[in-house]
């Protein structure tokens, strides 16, 4: 007796629940059951659970009876032919779709060759294992999983060409890659989702050697003659956006450029781009601070008795302009209604990003690093045949990742360069290491990669031969234009008078619990109060009761609240610690100050 | 003598008398230069005036911390035999936990044990062992309010054994019942009318549980050869009678139950229980803390006489001060119940000097400027 579950709900018991789920599965082959429904026998509870809804994980294998694969030949030549389509071969019950459930009931062949006749299903291709992003690693299986994920995260973060629709698109923060290309070494994958559409990468010679110490800690060096031809280069797109909002009271936002009296006025240089509309001309080459669309609001609180007071009435700025630390030139304008019929404008900013010292590049094998030194073409290392590699590569970040696809890859390209051919890098059957060898000795090379390199700087052989070859690099969208920031002094927070946080903010960098602990254990006592001085205040406290007292400028003279006439000492000390005794005091805490000389 | 002498008050004793021991037999002149240098190395090693040592401490314990992998460890073959290793252990002795994960004994034995002798014998005699160690079925009946127990024979003959003993443990472990003899085991009729039926149930439940033979407390025993003697290893730990074992030898055994330890032998003793268990963990894991981190650590936790984890209830709600206290964890309640009592805050340590943004007093924020003025 098993009870049987569908969906989680109790629905009836049978006596035979091994026959049960065979007859099962057999009818859902048939096609007398929907293909969505996966059932799952568990044998130590004794249940059958039947689901069908939405929301699960499910893929596809090809059904093995007595030890033979259903799909055959015969389904295979048909489908090239297009005689039948996928859904066939699902109705006809060859290809059926498991759930993670009923997988577990499963026993799954990996390759024809282990196939058994205890197996239940084989797999289409041991590549479904893979996600999108993994099985576009080129020989994948030789390099350890964890570095395969990673690769496979680094490939999403990479620009390229990602929709041909651009030029009309308002996309928040858009990144396009110049001159993208087609892997040389490339997966079945490629082929799948036609990368030939949308590119993410370039290839490039890499040659793997350090260079003056500038490529370590995974930093890599760029041929400064590849950078101005184009290797890396893309842009960066971002629209600004202002719309005429309407308020209650009839008052609305006005797009133009601001008159002279507006609360907030900025400076006639600011606003120097914008046409007689109030919006900026396409291809204004824009910087820091400057106004793009130009706008001003009606005033914030307007109370009846407001209307006659002029003051009040003026209308105040609210023009989008660059942020700091934002430049680039304006590259497109739209003029249009939103749906509630508001006068909307799109302002798209473009700012070539050039590849420079901070940017990050990886290859497909996530072996991620920053650009560590451009170098000069003159110096650059070159083979006996007078190739300059367009990217160095530090080879100690090789032994303890293993990433040997990354060293196979090299060859693949090389290979692939020099014969003109695309190599399959498909993990688990590409072309083999063995072949690609030979026939890089046959095309003149040496088998193993390397190369005789003489130092650019000398002109001298390096004693070491260097393996150098062609690999798919890919421009990450973390680029130092966007992150880099330092400040001496500049804005405060209004509640707690400590710096603000963040770059847009043009913030300060904290300097953390951990980073405090570290003057203690130095006792350097007075460098660190030195640093927390950012929020230092001195106020008056009274003597008597220890409240902070009241400074009056005019009569210059400090007096308490309570006690009146007291003495009075000024004390100086963070304005985060006089705002918690205020916060003590809302919660009817009475924090007294007990003042004593400090000498 | 005479070049000893000098030294013996300068020196701690236990370095003292290491030179002295390593120096004898060299010439006077040179002994006193050893003498001169393992003083000058030992004022070296000293804190000196001003160092926040506490913090320190708390750095050079934590950052290996990090390091720490996650295990239980297991030992090979024994059930319910896994030992709490790595940062759970570490954050459990710290803490003061009263009730530790697994707790455990080396038990050491005294001569002819200690080679082997009757072992076996005496592991399994120090092992609790509980009536469901030696059944194999109990039954009931409720309508005739019977309980049917099924003795396991080979177990009880490994054990020692034997039903009367098994029999009469159970007779005193409950009231109101009878208990028959039977040829593989007894039958236990539960006295009273019909409202006793669900006693029948809570006597079949916890009969299971009935202590029979062994020290209480401990779950599991594995004999294993240290080094050329024999000792027993336990899950489960009962200090007080383990110790009071003619065969055990009482000065090398062992828990590691830091509150057992106190209990029994004092709070010294479990001073010395927190260093070693510590070390034993920060060794085992392949790093290294200077000991001087971990005795201080061990001395917050102990010097009250009672032990104290470094948590808000323990060695932190002992902070003189209210605004280190109320950084620490709950802010609210530590302000409010200070302002009940009117509690003043002195400054005197390094938290509360950083909100206030005030010199902290350790290193250059220590000394003050004595100045005198000249009337
Ligand atoms: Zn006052």
């Amino acid at each position: 007796m098993s009870e049987v579950y569908l969906n989680g709900k109790f629905v009836g018991e049978v006596d035979e629940p091994l026959v049960f789920v065979e007859q099962f599965k057999s009818e859902r082959r048939k096609g007398n059951l929907s293909e969505n429904a996966n059932i799952f026998y568990n044998d130590r509870s004794n249940d059958i659970m039947v689901e069908s809804g939405k929301g699960r994980a499910r893929r596809p294998l090809i059904v093995v009876k007595d030890g033979i694969p259903l799909l055959t030949e015969k389904h295979i030549s048909q489908l090239e032919k297009g005689e039948i389509s996928w859904s066939d071969i699902i109705q006809q019950g060859v290809i059926e779709f498991l759930d993670a459930a009923e997988e577990e009931n499963a026993l799954i062949a990996f390759t024809e060759k282990e196939l058994r006749s205890e197996h239940t299903h084989i797999e289409i291709s041991p590549l479904t294992m893979f996600g999108l992003a993994t099985s576009l690693i080129p020989y994948a299986n030789h390099s350890p999983a964890a570095r395969m994920n990673i690769g496979g995260k680094n490939q999403k973060q990479a620009l390229g060409f990602y929709v041909s629709n651009f030029l009309t698109r308002m996309d928040m923060d858009v990144n396009l890659l110049h001159t993208p290309q087609v892997p040389l070494v490339r997966t079945t994958m490629h082929d799948i989702y036609s990368d030939e559409k949308h590119p993410a990468g370039q290839n490039m010679v890499v040659a793997v050697m350090s260079y003056e110490g500038y490529n370590m800690e995974d930093a890599i060096i760029i041929n400064k003659s590849s950078i101005e031809r184009g290797m890396g280069r893309s842009s960066y797109y971002r629209p600004s956006i202002a719309e005429e909002l309407r308020y209650s009271g009839g008052l609305v936002d006005e797009i133009s450029i601001p008159d002279k009296d507006v609360k907030g006025y900025k400076s006639e240089h600011d606003y120097r781009h914008l046409e007689k509309d109030g919006v900026i001309y396409s291809e204004a080459v824009v910087g820091e601070g400057d106004v793009v669309i130009g706008k001003t609001s009606p005033p914030r609180f307007l109370s009846s008795l407001d209307e006659y007071n002029l003051a009040a009435a003026t209308r105040r700025e609210s023009s989008v302009s660059l942020a700091h630390g934002e430049k680039g030139v304006i590259d497109f304008v739209l003029i249009t209604e939103n749906e509630e019929g508001n006068k909307l404008v799109q302002v798209r900013i473009r700012d070539q990003r050039i590849p420079e010292v901070g940017d990050k590049f990886t290859s497909r094998h996530g072996q991620k690093g920053v650009v560590g030194l451009i170098v000069p073409e003159t110096d650059m290392p070159f083979t006996a045949s007078g190739i300059i590699p367009d990217l160095i590569f530090s080879p100690h970040g090789v032994p303890s990742r293993m990433t040997i696809s990354h060293m196979i890859e090299l060859i693949g390209g090389k290979v692939s360069g020099l014969a003109g051919r695309y190599i399959d890098g498909t993990t688990f059957h590409s072309e083999p290491e063995e072949d690609l060898r030979k026939e890089l000795l046959s095309l003149g090379f040496r088998e193993n990669g390397v190369e005789t390199v003489y130092n650019g700087q000398t002109g001298e052989q390096y004693k070491a031969k260097i393996y150098v070859g062609n690999m798919y690099y890919l421009k990450l969208k973390h680029m130092v234009a966007n992150k880099l920031h330092a400040r001496a002094r500049g804005p405060i927070q209004l509640l707690t008078r400590q710096p603000t946080e963040g770059r847009a903010k043009e913030g300060g960098l904290r300097l953390g619990e951990m980073e405090k602990d570290t003057f203690v254990a130095h006792g350097a006592s007075l460098l660190l109060k030195e640093r927390f001085d950012s929020d230092r205040t001195i106020v008056p406290v009274c003597e008597k009761c220890g409240l902070i007292a009241i400074y009056d400028e005019h009569k210059n003279k400090s007096y308490c609240p309570i006690c009146g006439d007291v003495e009075i000492t000024n004390v100086e000390v963070s304005y985060a610690f006089k705002l918690m005794l205020d916060e003590f005091k809302s919660l009817c805490v009475y924090p007294s100050l007990k003042l004593k000389n400090k000498y | 003598m005479g070049i000893y002498q000098e030294y013996k008050e300068k020196l701690p004793l236990s370095l003292f008398e290491e030179v002295k021991e390593k120096t004898k037999g060299m010439p006077a002149s040179k002994a006193k230069k050893v003498l001169a240098r393992v003083y000058k190395a030992y004022l070296n090693a000293k804190v000196e005036a001003g160092e926040s040592v506490g913090l320190v401490a708390a750095e050079s314990l934590g950052e290996p911390g990090t390091q720490m992998t996650l295990n239980t460890f297991h030992f090979a073959g024994v059930a319910e035999m896994n030992v709490t290793v790595g940062l759970p252990r570490i954050i459990e002795i710290l803490d003061g936990r009263k009730e530790i994960k697994t707790p455990m004994m080396e038990i050491y034995l005294k001569n002819p044990y200690s080679k082997g002798k009757d072992i076996k014998r005496l592991a399994l005699s120090i092992k609790e062992t509980t009536l469901k160690d030696v059944i194999t079925e109990v039954s009931a009946n409720i309508a005739e309010k019977k309980i049917e127990v099924k003795f396991n024979k080979e177990n009880m003959k490994e054990i020692g054994i034997t039903s009367s003993h098994v029999i009469s443990a159970c007779g005193k472990a409950f009231k109101g019942i009878s208990i028959k003899k039977t040829d593989d085991g007894m039958l236990i009729k539960i006295k009273g009318g019909e409202d006793k039926i669900n006693e029948v149930y809570k006597i079949k439940e916890r009969i299971k549980e009935v202590y029979i033979k062994g020290v209480k407390g401990i779950k599991q025993i594995l004999p294993v050869k240290r080094g050329d003697e024999f000792i027993i290893i336990t899950a489960g730990s009962n200090l007080n009678e383990v110790l009071g074992l003619k065969e055990v030898d009482e000065t090398r055994t062992v828990s590691n139950d830091i509150y057992e330890i106190a209990n029994v032998l004092g709070v010294e003793a479990a001073r010395q229980a927190v260093i070693n268990e510590v070390n034993k963990i920060i060794e085992a894991q392949g790093l290294n803390v200077d000991m001087r981190h971990i005795m201080l650590i061990a001395d917050t936790m102990c010097f009250s006489g009672n032990i104290k984890g470094i948590t808000r209830y323990g060695v932190v709600s002992e902070k003189a001060s209210v605004l280190a206290r109320a950084s620490f964890e709950t802010p609210i309640r530590h302000i409010i119940n200070a302002s009940l009592v009117g509690e003043v805050d002195k400054l005197s340590s390094i938290v509360e000097n950083v909100m206030l943004n005030q010199p902290v007093p350790v290193g250059t924020g220590l000394p003050g400027l004595v100045v005198k003025v000249r009337k």
